[in-house]
């Protein structure tokens, strides 16, 4: 059995037992059984895996457990958590504005790619309150998605970002 | 007169359309729900309760033998029977499939969800609350004719009080009749829940991530599996062919070879020790040079020996001969990739007697044949379940990773889950096949079409997978002839009225080439390349719009349909094409086309610029038709034809399977790349909602036409006309030397 090491998951110190060089995205799914990260390459080529490490998306993928201990890692689980805390909310909604705005534009199809894309566009959305549709596109750019879904994401993030969500 | 209303629904339009969109759906939670006893099925489709089960909570459960495939099937069919019952879609829910409890309704096909099981759905409905109101009738005795109902509660009319339930009716227990499909059916006109764009019942959950994906399946006890195979396959006939192992590769990884014939894996207790050893294991393989490789693709075809079928006969072709204007276009199309977003996975138990499967197959009653017949059981022993996966879009390698995890299971006598890798899914794929097309055509000199004579060559789909092949040492072989792998008739001038008409269908021996099968609107799209450019040659030979040259060729009121609600979205200004070229570097292009798969019309219009000298495209716009006949949500369907030119302008643009005369190089994002959000186009979806006409496939139906579209934008914006695509900045800066 490995020695003890642990990461705050989501707000909440957690020990894991996984094998140091052991990828991050499998001591999600597997040893912590989250369902936000999910395998999609294995290769960082797609965005399945995404999580935020201390506030920026990586790839959980190809980064190994032994480079996030102590750190602060945020899955899809933990952002409406994340949402309260940086509005100063009471108490945790159930989503946050951007996955509700993802909802009512019905963007998703299968779904799969939208753990990266809401990831990634929550990273977008904390350091630039309101992006322009470039700047979406942009920083989106490193995530795949074969269901075509990328209009109803980009009115979804601007919506979000209060830009009233419709394509420039 | 035939109703013909053009729907252009903004986001603004839907939201009124369908109310406030809620953000929870109380049932959801539910959606997997298995209410009654499994057994091996299918259960008798002859009977009602099969179909539907009413439970004493006045709620009811629909059993549908439909994969949800992201495309929102199930809440589709859902609309139908909440309509038929009175029912709302809150007191409905559906199950997974699962061949111990629902319906074979066939597999989830062309576009079949709303073709074929829409209807059936719609009168089992029907003839359940035909009973359920006999039954009342009797209990409170009254004519049925005094009955209405209102969210499965029944009143005596004229009264305000709710007399009784369906749940008081038959909750939890049986109706025991026979479904005869004789119930009558709402009329159209009164619809209240069919043809309204409601909300997806599975995105909330996906957008929160709590959505149970077939990669979050677990079984206790269970193993992680990984294969080993070469990066990617050789041809379909060699398979794969292993020479050595070197099991004492992996000896510092807790995991295990798994050897059966050719087939290769390994298991693990860790996921990341399968990973690691199928990564490390050494391994010989076979590799002779058994395929033709890119470059010689096309030609090999074409010297093949061929089995020759002629699809369409009509008239005299040999009047091209004297015809005032002709025009004769070649072109091919490449083998094309499914490659869903996360390769497929699987999870098998199997035991002496039994075999449990749960795999994201498109048709669970076939995937449990195939499975009975790889571990030698009889089909009412293997349970074979579906779980979504990320969207497939036809034949992926959703059989051979559930064949995978069946001889793994098998073989280790523990449950296994297999994970493709992004090389297993890239490499071992059935693409689309290639296909070579080469026509014909010609118009009298005020623009009628007069002959249109089209050859194709192509190879059919494979019918047996990798996994089979390489453990049960099954030979490889060919599905048999049938609609969607040959020339299409109703693609290949199905639109057009057109005198004299000849389509010949060339079936090439595929054992020589790479695996195939069916990839959304197969093979439509390299159809529509040579087709819809040799009839926009015409046109602009003749100094014609090519949207009116169309209009005045036109088979029928379904196409002109499609036709025009694509042209006027996109504002289509009247003139012949390529009649604004110049010398700058960058160009513009409008183009139109017209295409479908086996039903359904599909219309598109695309804008698209060319750099000329970097040999560079974008596209910038397309706008894309349906006529399904009745849509049943047009929210929905305006999302399958978004994604559809989304993935179209990807296939246009990038998509091409690579291969050398060894194997398939084309492994992963970087060596088959798909089409990034800052190049995707804008998009404009438009359905043409039919409701007094049966509801047909809406999931493939524009590619076609968009594909057109785009090809014909090319020529308008260059004078050149592409015979190949991709159209990469190398074979663009070809077609413009
Ligand atoms: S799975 Fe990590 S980037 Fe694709
Ligand atoms: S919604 Fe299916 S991959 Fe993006």
């Amino acid at each position: 059995m490995a020695q003890q090491q642990a990461f705050i998951l989501n707000g909440v110190e957690t020990a894991v037992a996984s094998e140091a060089d052991t990828p991050l995205l499998y001591v999600l799914s597997d040893e912590l059984a989250l369902q936000g990260p999910r395998f999609g390459c294995g290769l960082a080529q797609c965005g399945s895996c995404s999580v935020l490490l201390d506030g920026v998306e990586v790839r959980a993928c190809v980064t190994p457990l032994s480079a996030v201990l102590g750190r602060d890692v945020r899955t899809l689980e933990g952002l409406p958590s994340l949402y309260a805390e940086t509005a100063g909310l009471d108490e945790v909604p159930e989503y946050t504005p951007l996955q509700t705005a993802i909802i009512e534009e019905q963007a998703i199809q299968c779904g799969y790619c939208y753990n990266g894309m809401i990831i990634k566009a929550t990273e977008l959305l904390n350091n630039n309150p309101s992006p322009t549709e470039a700047e979406v596109r942009a920083a989106l750019n490193g995530h795949l998605c074969r269901c075509g879904t990328y209009p109803g994401l980009i009115r979804a993030v601007l919506k979000a970002a209060g830009s009233g969500g419709e394509l420039a | 007169m035939k109703t013909r209303a053009v729907v252009s629904l903004s986001r603004r339009d839907l939201l009124k359309a369908g109310g406030a969109l809620v953000v929870t759906f109380p049932f959801a939670p539910m959606l997997f729900a298995q209410s009654r006893q499994a057994q091996p099925g299918p259960p008798d489709a002859n009977s009602i309760d099969s179909w539907i089960a009413i439970h004493s909570d006045n709620t009811a459960t629909i059993y549908i033998g439909f994969a949800e495939l992201g495309q929102g099937c199930s809440t589709a069919l859902l609309q139908f029977a909440a309509e038929e019952l009175d029912m709302d879609m809150q007191q409905l829910r559906t199950v997974g499939l699962d061949t111990h409890v629902t319906p074979n309704q066939g597999g989830t096909y062309s576009s079949s969800a709303m073709r074929r099981g829409g209807p059936q759905v719609q009168r089992a409905a029907a003839e359940a609350r035909q009973a359920l109101l006999s039954m009342a009738a009797e209990q409170l005795a009254e004519p049925v004719e005094n009955l209405s109902v209102d969210k499965g509660v029944v009143f005596i009319r004229g009264s305000n009080n709710p007399a009784l339930r369906y749940g008081d009716l038959v909750g939890d227990r049986q109706f025991n009749i026979t479904f005869t499909g004789s119930a009558p059916l709402k009329d159209p006109a009164s619809y209240r829940v069919v043809a309204s764009p409601l909300p997806r019942h599975d995105i909330p959950l996906k957008a929160k991530g709590t959505y149970p994906y077939m990669q979050h399946q677990r079984l206790p006890g269970m193993l992680h599996g990984r294969i080993v195979r070469p990066p990617g396959q050789s041809a379909y006939r060699h398979g794969i062919q292993l020479v050595s192992l070197d099991e004492s590769s992996i000896d510092g990884i807790d995991a295990r070879a798994v050897v059966k014939g050719n087939f290769v894996g390994v298991v693990a207790q860790r996921e990341w020790d399968a990973v690691r050893a199928a990564a490390v294991l050494q391994v010989e393989w076979d590799l002779p040079a058994t395929l033709p490789g890119n470059d010689n693709l096309f030609s090999r075809m074409q010297a093949a020996p061929t089995n020759d079928r002629i699809a369409r006969d009509e008239g005299d072709v040999s009047l091209f001969d004297t015809a005032a204007v002709k025009s004769v276009f070649s072109a091919t199309g490449p083998y094309q990739a499914h490659v869903p977003f996360a390769p497929n996975c699987a999870l098998a138990d199997v035991t002496e007697n039994s075999a449990l499967v749960l795999c994201s197959t498109q048709d669970v009653y076939g995937t449990r044949n195939n499975i009975a017949g790889l571990l030698g059981l009889e089909p009412a022993q293997v349970r074979v379940q579906y779980h979504e996966g990320a969207g497939t879009f036809g034949h992926s390698c959703w059989d051979d990773v559930a064949q995978a995890a069946a001889v793994m299971s098998q073989h280790v006598g523990a449950p296994v889950r297999v994970q493709f890798m992004r090389a297993d899914e890239h490499g071992w794929d059935t693409y689309g096949p290639a296909h070579i097309g080469r026509m014909q055509a010609s118009a009298d000199a005020q623009g009628k079409l007069l002959t249109y004579e089209y050859e194709g060559w192509q190879h059919h789909w494979s019918l047996v997978d990798t996994t089979l092949q390489t453990a049960n040492g099954v030979a490889a072989s060919e599905w048999p002839a049938m609609a969607a792998q040959q020339i299409n008739p109703l693609v290949l001038g199905g639109m057009y009225n057109i005198p004299n008409i000849k389509l010949l269908n060339h079936h090439v021996d595929g054992l020589d080439y790479l695996k195939g099968a069916w990839l959304r609107s197969p093979l439509d799209l390299s159809f529509t390349f040579v087709s819809e450019q040799c009839i926009d040659d015409l046109a602009w030979q003749l100094g014609q719009d090519p949207c009116e040259f169309r209009r005045r060729n036109i088979r029928d009121d379904r196409w002109l349909g499609v036709l025009d609600a694509a042209a006027q979205a996109a504002g289509w200004q009247s003139g012949p094409a390529a009649a604004n070229l110049n010398n700058d570097d960058i160009v513009r292009g409008r183009g139109i086309g017209l295409g479908t798969h086996l039903a359904s019309w599909g219309g598109a219009v695309a804008d698209i610029e060319v750099n000329k000298r970097t040999g560079q495209v974008r596209i910038l716009h397309l706008y894309g038709a349906i006529d399904a006949g009745l849509t049943v949500n047009p929210s929905n369907v305006e999302n399958q034809i978004t994604g559809q030119l989304v993935q179209t302008a990807s296939r246009m643009l990038l998509e091409e399977v690579l291969f050398d005369q060894y194997s398939v190089t084309s492994t992963d994002w970087n060596s088959y790349p798909i089409l990034r959000i800052m190049d995707c186009p804008q998009i404009t979806p438009v359905i043409v909602q039919r409701k007094n006409e049966p509801p047909m496939g809406a999931g493939e139906e524009v590619m076609a036409a968009a594909a057109a579209a785009i090809a014909n934008a090319f020529f308008d914006a260059t004078g050149k006309r592409m015979t190949m695509y991709p159209f990469t900045p190398a074979r663009v800066l070809q077609a413009l030397a």
